[in-house]
């Protein structure tokens, strides 16, 4: 099941085109790598699916919440790790305080930082916050998850345990759209790796058949 | 050539000599804020000034064999700029009072005036005395014999004195009805009544008064040589001849020179009131004046504390909208901004209190609070639309990936951390709209300042009051800088 489809997507800024015709789908289940020199349009596009860029023209399709976790996480500054994580299921969906306070813990022990739950973003180290920025994104339960450059702050021991967390993650019926330049973790964990250069997709396929 | 520089040298050492010897100007101070018939602007050449008081100040010139020179200075602060030597005597319908007195060089009076009672036309039959004025607002101009009055007729009868900065709106306001009677000198209450429709003054004087040069204490020649020129002035006919150009001269006059032309006659008595203050010592007067003072505190702290949370309700509400809000609206709030903050605050006051009277008379507290509130929320606006504007986007972007709404994220996200970076300066300005709050005596309010400079201009000293003002300040302003802090620092842990 295609939980995205992107038609044909034009982007211009400053009255440059950074995004030509890209057209391609994710599937639930599965993880897509964006590959790609910096400046050739992966953050534009991660930003476009989430609503946060207007395109030209063409068309984007998404099934259900898009969840995104930010290169540099963005947690909310002035409150603590499981502050962030429990605000939007509270204040967006709805829920009993006490029950997404539980559900928030139990998102940031999952992904190894429960301990750190009381924490605020400044006293966190950098994977620590990737990890509860992540908590925050799959908070609001999204059947697509948007990550920009999720190894950036990692070291590399740090990028095997979060490649096999995606891949947890990806097993749930959900997909997740990866936008990175580094190849071994795109080895690691995407099933399929789109590269792009110019603004455009220059190739596709399974990681290691494509360059 | 030699010659030629020895000439020089001459000249310039006589007219060096020449600068050595007596002054050669009798320095005057004056307000010529009083307006005629006092000093005011000469309306042909607004570079001179003319009235009573600056031919009086020719005439002791000319005595002197001097050239008199103008300098002015605030009414209130007459006693004080005369006791630093900013000028040689301070001539400005200044009162005679035992307190002046004590502390000054005081010359013979040159005028005798009579308190009136000024009411409106239809109030005729109601108000006879101030005994009649039970419960009523009475305007009068600080630091005078008449405010002295309105204090023992609010001991005595519960009138409720409103103590102005001028002379001019208490009469203008009593028109307005803002007032119900007006009490000053009759040469106020003569224009007053002369210059508004519907006004009259009652006959019978409630005290009588004197107007009298002030000198430093230590003039005590130069106020004798005044005393002789004044008296020859009264047996010559030159001090009648200025009154009666100015329209002043009547029967109390001609009396009040047979008493001071007696021989042996130093002085008639300063006063005739009730109300006489008598000299008393710095501890007797502070006693006196620390409940009056402390009420004018509370008056300051009110009207700072809901000025400011009007300030923070409509700088929120213009910050918002600045940010937030669609091109128009935000043309207008900039303009607001702007215009608010390129204009002075004594000014807006002035327009408020008065330039809307004719339209709505708003009460005087409330005049202030909306003054100092709408002046400074323009300042805490740009505080706040700073501190919205320097939460990062990428926060903001989080959020609406979330699917927070924009209202959302301005009260869970943008806001509360926007507030904490706006603290520190809110708290400065706070403390600046506690100390700004003064000028609202302007329009009558009597807050801390105010009443210590009334307090000052009656003992004829700054130094207490202004001690015991400045400590009452910074007994209000302190503990919010530690609060601030406090908080501050509660919050840096976050």
């Amino acid at each position: 099941m295609s939980l995205l489809e992107l038609t044909g997507v034009a982007i211009d800024r400053g009255g440059r085109r950074v995004v030509d015709d890209v057209t391609f789908s994710a599937e639930a289940g599965t993880i897509t790598a964006l590959m790609g020199p910096s400046g050739t349009g992966k953050t534009t596009i991660l930003r476009a699916i989430a609503r946060l860029e207007r395109i030209e023209s063409g068309r984007i399709h998404t099934e259900g919440r898009v969840g995104f976790v930010f290169q540099f996480h963005h947690l909310f500054a002035h409150m603590t790790a499981l502050h962030n994580v429990w605000l939007a299921p509270v204040h967006v969906l709805g829920e009993a305080r006490a029950a997404a306070e539980g559900r928030g813990r139990g998102l940031l022990d999952a992904l190894g930082v429960g301990h750190r739950a009381d924490a605020f973003p400044h006293e966190l180290s950098g994977g620590e916050a990737q990890r509860v920025a992540i908590a925050r994104a799959l908070a609001v339960d999204p059947s697509l998850l948007l990550m920009d450059e999720p190894t950036a702050s990692l070291d590399p021991a740090r990028r095997g345990e979060l490649a096999s967390t995606l891949r947890a993650l990806a097993t749930r019926g959900r997909a997740i759209l990866v936008a990175t330049h580094d190849t071994d973790f795109a080895h690691a964990c995407a099933d399929r790796v789109l590269v792009l250069d110019g603004g455009r997709v220059v190739s596709e396929g399974a990681p290691g058949k494509v360059s | 050539m030699t010659r030629r520089i020895l000439v020089l040298i001459a000249l310039a050492s006589a007219s060096l000599f020449a600068q050595q010897g007596p002054p050669r100007e009798l320095r005057w101070g004056g307000d010529a804020e009083g307006g005629a018939p006092f000093v005011e602007a000469d309306p042909n050449n607004p570079a001179r000034v003319v009235g009573f008081d600056v031919e009086v100040a020719q005439l002791l010139a000319e005595g002197l064999g001097r050239t008199p020179r103008f300098i002015q200075a605030g009414f209130t602060t007459l006693d004080a700029s005369v006791a630093r030597g900013d000028f040689d005597v301070a001539l400005s319908g200044i009162e005679d009072s035992a307190a002046r007195r004590t502390r000054f060089a005081v010359t013979i009076p040159y005028y005798e005036f009579r308190e009136l009672l000024t009411i409106r036309e239809g109030d005729r039959e109601r108000y006879r005395s101030l005994a009649d004025l039970a419960g009523k607002r009475v305007g009068t101009l600080g630091a005078t014999l008449a405010a002295d009055l309105l204090t023992a007729a609010q001991r005595d009868h519960g009138v409720v004195p409103v103590i102005y900065e001028d002379d001019v709106h208490p009469y203008s306001d009593l028109v307005l009805g803002r007032l119900d009677a007006v009490v000053l000198d009759q040469v106020l209450a003569e224009r007053g009544v002369r210059r508004n429709a519907g006004l009259i003054n009652r006959p019978t004087p409630l005290a009588v008064g004197h107007y009298v040069g002030v000198l430093a204490p230590a003039q005590t020649a130069l106020r004798d040589e005044v005393n002789d020129i004044l008296r020859a002035a009264m047996r010559d006919g030159r001090l009648e001849a200025i009154f009666r150009k100015w329209g002043l001269w009547n029967d109390d006059q001609p009396r009040m020179y047979a008493r001071l032309l007696q021989p042996n006659a130093d002085a008639v008595a300063p006063t005739e009131a009730a109300a006489a203050p008598q000299p008393a010592d710095a501890w007797t007067l502070t006693r006196r004046y620390l409940p009056a003072l402390f009420n004018a505190a509370l008056i300051t702290v009110a009207l700072s504390c809901l000025a400011m949370a009007l300030a923070v309700a409509a700088g929120i509400a213009i910050a918002s909208g600045r940010v937030y809000g669609a091109a128009p609206f935000r043309v207008i709030l900039t303009a607001y901004v702007e215009v608010v903050r390129g204009t002075p605050l004594l000014l807006q006051l002035f327009v408020l209190y008065f330039g809307l009277a004719a339209i709505v008379q708003l009460p005087a507290f409330l005049a202030g609070l909306l003054g100092l509130g709408l002046n400074y929320a323009a300042y805490e606006s740009e505080i706040y639309r700073g501190a919205l504007e320097a939460v990062p986007r990428g926060q903001l972007d989080a959020a609406r990936t979330l699917g927070f709404t924009e209202r959302q994220i301005l009260v869970l996200i943008r806001g509360p951390q926007a507030f904490r970076l706006a603290l520190a300066p809110m708290t400065n300005d706070f403390v600046a709209l506690l100390k700004d709050s003064s000028l609202v005596s302007v329009i009558t309010v009597v807050e801390l300042t105010k009443q210590t400079s009334i307090f000052a201009a009656n003992i004829g000293s700054w130094v207490l009051p202004g001690a015991l003002c400045a400590a009452l300040y910074l007994v209000l302003s302190l503990p919010l800088a530690r609060l601030a802090h406090r908080i501050e620092k509660g919050w840096r842990r976050e």
